[in-house]
């Protein structure tokens, strides 16, 4: 079951003095995320990660192709009492208290008056926020107002959760903060699509990840799998710099210090190595399958070569 | 839908009166009245009849700078700083949002003026004791109301499409044109041609404040005729509907960037 269904969205915005030149800030984008996963969107600053959202949230009306939330339009408004959303540095009502801005969201959000004021005191504590009591929003950090965002996105217990780099122009204090929020509403089984372009927030929360760049879709997949993915390759570690000679055919890379020798090789030549390696009378020290990083999938999905979407 | 409307109207209100120009512009005002019977004593005997003038006019016109300055950014700024995202992102129609903005600002602007009615009277009974007849300038203080109905719309709808300069440039132009319509009805009456043809629309388009204004009026205790109080609701009630609903049907089709 998809929570989030994105066909061939796509946008572009007429610029110059007579709006007749097309930029196109989204080619058309086909994305599904399942219910219950927590989804990456990923691209540098200016890859279309915001026009998305921002189509997904109609504040911008598409070009073509359309969406579902929840197996009903993205534009039916009723969809929109079960998903919440955090804009990218988002800025609130600054003559408000943090309970006053909740409280009005919530409202809007279809709440009752008793589940306002049940929630609104514990979803503040649980956002970091219960000392702040009636003091405005004017007075507060960057971090705190992020953490109000957050708590207004949640406040009415939405299904489906879109934040917009949550974790940008934070403390690494903040950031972690955040994050463990985050962690908290993945493990109560909402759906969450968040943009980043902080590749380790990514890795951290995701369970999979789209890459986008220059308003095209340019990869997709699972945390797990793009770790595994890379290589194929391990990276074996002896002692006896008189046995290089002998295998090095079978390395793609190696560095000697002293007599210990670091060499990379493809999975399938391991055995053959190690063979080598014990002919030649070399002390093993290890062998470790080398993973991949989400930032190396990144930047091959991102560089202009590269634009196979897998 | 209720609900949702009576929360932006509501906070647009709280915005306003937690606005510190709001508080200034009220005590600004309190002070203008404060100091007409000092105006009185300059022509003795005339005390009332400017005061009545002062008070009465002064009303008027800060309640139409309140509904410009505030009404300029009723939309505009919402876009600006994004605050409209997390409102758009709701079950929230976006008719729902403009309309809530204007009730608010209006709500505002009613408020505001009872307070400052409330000071002109307490100025008036120090000056020149209650009368009977001084519940005719509440008609006034009514009318004044309808003004501020159509200058409120305007400011909304022009702040749907344009800068807040450029907002309130239009909303002052039409103010003082829609004061003038009387002259400009004259006008269209002498004159021929296309010209006839330009200044009949004109005049009709453009709100026409004149009849609104009837403080001179009451200031030399001359009544109202019925009829005009019911033209003048209907009027005012019929164009600023006609000026918040351009205003949504611009707002439907803005793309928010």
């Amino acid at each position: 079951m998809f929570a989030i269904e994105i066909q061939g969205l796509s946008k572009d915005y007429a610029v110059g003095f007579w709006k007749k030149q097309l930029r196109p800030a989204l080619k058309p984008l086909n994305l599904a995320v399942r219910t219950g996963e927590t989804f990456g969107f990923l691209g540098p600053n200016g890859a279309g990660k915001t026009t998305t959202l921002k189509l997904l949230m109609s504040i911008v009306s598409p070009t073509s192709g359309t969406a579902t939330i929840l197996g009903k339009s993205f534009l039916d408004p009723e969809v929109k009492r079960r998903i919440g959303f955090l804009p990218e540095q988002p800025y609130f009502y600054d003559y408000l208290s943090a309970p006053e801005l909740l409280d009005y969201y919530a409202r809007l959000s279809g709440v009752s008056l008793e589940t306002r004021k049940q929630k609104i005191d514990g979803l503040l504590k649980r956002v970091g926020l219960g000392d702040v009591g009636n003091r405005q929003l004017r007075k507060f950090s960057k971090g705190m107002l992020q953490r109000v965002g957050i708590a207004q996105a949640i406040i009415h217990d939405p299904e489906v959760i879109f934040l917009d780099e949550p974790m940008s122009g934070l403390d690494p204090l903040g950031r972690h903060e955040v994050r463990e929020l985050i962690q908290g509403l993945k493990d109560e089984g909402k759906t969450i699509f968040f943009s980043t372009h902080i590749l380790s927030d990514a890795e951290a929360l995701c369970d999979r990840v789209a890459v986008i760049h220059k308003g095209e879709l340019r990869g997709i997949g699972a945390i797990n799998d793009i770790r595994t993915s890379v290589a194929g390759r391990s990276e074996v570690i002896w002692d006896g710099a008189h046995a290089l000679s002998a295998v090095s055919g079978l390395l793609i890379e190696s560095h000697v210090t002293g007599e210990t020798v670091r060499g990379i090789v493809r999975s399938e030549d391991i055995d053959s190595l190690l063979d080598q390696l014990r002919r030649q009378r070399a002390r093993l020290i290890s062998v470790t399958p080398l993973h991949g990083t989400l930032e190396e999938y990144f930047l091959a999905r991102t560089s202009e070569q590269e634009k196979v979407i897998s | 839908m209720i609900s949702r409307l009576t929360a932006i109207t509501l906070n647009t209100f709280r915005e306003a009166v937690r606005d510190r120009v709001l508080y200034n512009l009220i005590l600004f005002v309190l002070l203008l009245v404060a100091s007409a019977p000092l105006f009185g004593q300059i022509s003795i005997g005339m005390e009332r009849l400017i005061l009545v003038n002062v008070g009465l006019s002064s009303i008027s016109l800060f309640g139409v700078i309140i509904a410009i300055f505030i009404g300029i950014g009723l939309v505009s700024k919402e876009i600006e700083k994004k605050t409209l995202y997390t409102i758009l992102s709701r079950p929230v129609r976006r008719w729902e949002f403009i309309l809530g903005k204007y009730l608010g600002l209006i709500m505002t602007l009613v408020v505001n003026t009872a307070l400052m009615t409330v000071g002109f009277y307490i100025a008036l009974m120090f000056t020149n004791g209650l009368h009977k007849t001084d519940a005719l300038l509440l008609l006034a203080i009514y009318f004044t109301v309808l003004q501020f109905l159509i200058v409120t719309a305007l400011t909304v709808l022009f702040s749907t499409f344009s800068s807040p300069i450029f907002s309130a440039i239009f909303a002052f132009a039409l103010f003082v044109i829609g004061t003038f319509a009387e002259d400009l009805k004259n006008f269209a009456a002498i004159s021929k041609g296309a010209a006839k043809l330009l200044a009949t629309a004109a005049a009709y388009v453009m709100p026409n404040f004149a009849s609104l204004n009837i403080i001179a009026q009451t200031a030399h205790d001359q009544g109202v005729d019925g009829r005009l109080i019911l033209f003048n609701t209907l009027y005012a009630l019929l164009y600023s509907a006609s000026a918040v609903a351009a205003a949504v049907l611009i707002f439907e089709r803005r793309n928010l960037k």
